[in-house]
């Protein structure tokens, strides 16, 4: 039986995979983060159906919204030189192509409605009037997955302190003296012979 | 809703590396510039604390915690204890060889502190949430410390490498999880068992789709083949100091995730967990060993020696009985030692701008320091299993198990891998004994330094001695 939602859900779970591939395939970096930008949307729609409106919107603002910005920034800033990247890909091309023929081949077999018992979890079940999914989500995730929400934070602030690693080079305005370096420098470093016939 | 505030007596050691950790880092940003003793001494500070508090939950019964997402026990706090240990180590070889080469030092301890962390994460975590995360936090730091060398071209391409393959793998991993995810409604570990267990035989299709999936994430954080392509390459790229890093306290923290997710949580699916097990070993074995004959450099060789050492400790797993786990548990501890001593012995004989890497830099070491070459002798014959040392008993313990489960093909093969493995050790030793030194000067090693080495290179002699408490200790923990 055809509906307003199942067709909602068919139209945008199509473009989700077309979209994903279109990230792959698509010769341009620019145009592959686009089409990434409209994965992100699709997927967000099928959120949206399932009722979890603050996790789909939350994905629009943030991949959207702030991440995938600042990707496309990057990437048209840097000067991408794409011809060593394609690269063997018609070398490779045999082996990729086998490899996701058998993939898709056991997906198809596999992940399958009944494997996944799906008629002993119904649909989803309607929302009280008044329910709130950020008072929802909020409440478990500060209370019964506060553990692992904390070890998200660590890992957030982990990669801020590797990021910083790799790029501060240090301040260097200290005029201090050094003395391993004044010991360790020797003729050649600092002194060198110019002949004043020749630099005239 | 009510919320009863869970007991965090058990997480005490991570909250102790955590909070005490971001207070050092504040320390370090404010006067770790100019002295960076101050941050490396709180940090061994912090590990020793905590390493502590760990020792005292040695006899506690298991706990669980955080809604079952946490769990101290036995194992959990036998792997920490070495984790430590082995950080601990780790950071004190390499305090003098990161001010020769100018590296950010006080971010190196910092970084490894958090990812430390994220082992002990994982070796107690009871959810697949927590896992990941642990893996994470494990192993997002130690990509930085592999780039951290900034003039350096090929510690560059490893970390970028490392870093690839990694995402890749954690990706596998999470596809491999919400697999089991989708078939059993549930990510905590004793509820994922006992659902897999109810399942019906011809239902079981798509666990083992998972199953395979998780078994790619492992082989990769294990760095076993047919997943072993970047761990050459990385050993090789990064500064002694890093690889000395990755080489020891990870592989400690992989065995505590190999036997939270097939033991615990995946015990019913046994027999196919098996069988890719015995897949991965026999490759693992075979191509470690081969492939470290042909090696000119000794960072390479003794990466392609961990990865048929890998192929070993998988052998107790396979077993699967208690007795088998604790072969393995003895055998990654004891190799954590191995490789902390020759590494070690890597990073202290390295100076500024000079890395010792090829297994020529070793040529004539008994004329020029006999007590190191002596100490690398120990570590080699180790390494090889030759009988009074401590890599004897721990490939006797894997080898038993599998006996006592009538896989004998495999424990013979095994053995015939152990035979080929010994060549390269050996050439090691032949190098460093009966060739002809290049120059006659010593390698200046500072005292404490060489004081620790030597304790690190005795405890490999005395445990294969008297290796009975430690055999007991890792029996005790299942």
């Amino acid at each position: 039986m055809i509906n307003l939602p199942v067709l909602v859900f068919y139209s945008f779970a199509s473009l989700l995979v077309l979209s994903s591939a279109m990230v792959i395939i698509s010769r341009n970096p620019v145009r592959g983060a686009l089409f990434l930008v409209l994965a992100f949307f699709a997927s967000s729609v099928l959120w949206m159906l399932l009722e979890a409106e603050f996790l789909a919107l939350a994905l629009i603002f943030v991949y959207v919204g702030a991440v995938m910005t600042l990707f496309l920034f990057v990437v048209m800033m840097l000067d991408l030189d794409l011809v060593p990247s394609r690269e063997g890909f018609v070398r490779y091309l045999p082996f990729g192509i086998l490899v996701m023929v058998l993939f898709v081949a056991v997906m198809i077999v596999v992940v399958t409605p009944e494997h996944f018992k799906l008629g002993s979890l119904g649909a989803v079940p309607a929302h009280p009037e008044g329910y709130s999914n950020v008072k929802e989500i909020g409440e478990i995730l500060y209370t019964q997955y506060f553990y692992p929400f904390e070890l998200a934070s660590i890992l957030l602030l982990t990669a801020i302190i590797a990021a910083i690693t790799l790029t501060f080079r240090g301040r260097q305005h200290s005029r201090s003296q050094r003395i391993d370096k004044q010991l360790a420098a020797n003729k050649a470093d600092r002194m060198y012979l110019v002949d004043p016939k020749e630099s005239q | 809703m009510s919320y009863d505030i869970p007991n965090l007596v058990p997480a005490f050691p991570e909250m102790i590396v955590f909070s005490l950790g971001t207070l050092v880092l504040l320390v370090h940003a404010f006067l770790g510039q100019r002295r960076p003793i101050i941050t490396y001494g709180a940090v061994q500070l912090i590990i020793l604390m905590s390493a502590v508090f760990t020792l005292s939950f040695i006899n506690e019964p298991t706990m669980l915690t955080f809604d079952n997402m946490f769990i101290l026990d036995k194992f959990a706090v036998i792997l920490k204890l070495f984790i430590e240990l082995a950080v601990f180590l780790c950071f004190f070889y390499s305090r003098v060889y990161l001010a020769d080469n100018n590296m950010p030092r006080g971010e190196y301890y910092i970084l490894g502190l958090f990812a430390m962390l994220g082992m002990m994460v994982l070796v107690s975590s009871h959810h697949f949430l927590t896992l990941y995360l642990g893996i994470e936090l494990m192993s997002l730091p130690v990509y930085a410390m592999v780039a951290m060398k900034r003039e350096s071209g090929i510690a560059a391409e490893a970390a970028m490498k490392y870093f690839i393959i990694g995402a890749m793998a954690s990706g596998m991993l999470l596809y491999g999880i919400s697999m089991i995810y989708g078939a059993t409604n549930n990510l905590e570990f004793s509820t994922v068992a006992t659902a897999i267990a109810n399942t019906a035989p011809d239902q079981k299709l798509i666990l083992i789709f998972g199953l395979v999936f998780i078994m790619v994430g492992i082989a990769f954080k294990l760095g076993a083949v047919p997943f072993h392509m970047w761990l050459p390459d990385v050993y090789q790229g990064a500064p002694n100091a890093v690889t000395l890093f990755i080489a020891s306290a990870p592989k400690i923290a992989a065995l505590g995730m190999v036997v939270r997710l097939l033991v615990e949580a995946m015990p019913s699916l046994q027999i196919q967990w098996q069988q890719d097990l015995i897949a991965i070993a026999i490759l693992s074995m075979a191509l470690g060993n081969f492939a470290a004959i042909v090696q000119a450099n000794i960072k390479r060789m003794l990466a392609y020696s961990s990865i048929a050492h890998m192929g070993y400790m998988i052998l107790g797993v396979i077993a699967a009985n208690n007795q088998g786990y604790a072969a393995s548990t003895f055998y990654i501890v004891t190799y954590s030692l191995m490789t902390l001593g020759s590494f070690g012995l890597l990073v202290l004989m390295s100076r500024a701008g000079y890395e010792v890497e090829n297994i020529s830099d070793f040529k004539g070491l008994n004329t020029r320091n006999p007590w190191l070459a002596f100490l690398m002798l120990i570590m080699m014959f180790s390494m090889a299993g030759v009988p009074p040392l401590v890599g004897f008993w721990a490939k006797v313990g894997v080898l038993k198990a599998l006996v006592q489960v009538d896989l004998v093909w495999l424990a013979a093969l095994a053995l015939l891998f152990a035979i080929v493995g010994a060549y390269y050790y050996i050439r090691v030793v032949k190098v460093m004994y009966f060739e002809e030194p290049d120059s006659e000067q010593r390698y200046i090693i500072s005292n404490d330094m060489q004081l620790a080495l030597t304790i690190n290179g005795l405890s490999v002699l005395v445990l294969g001695l008297f290796p009975g408490w430690l055999f007991e200790l890792c029996k005790s923990a299942f």
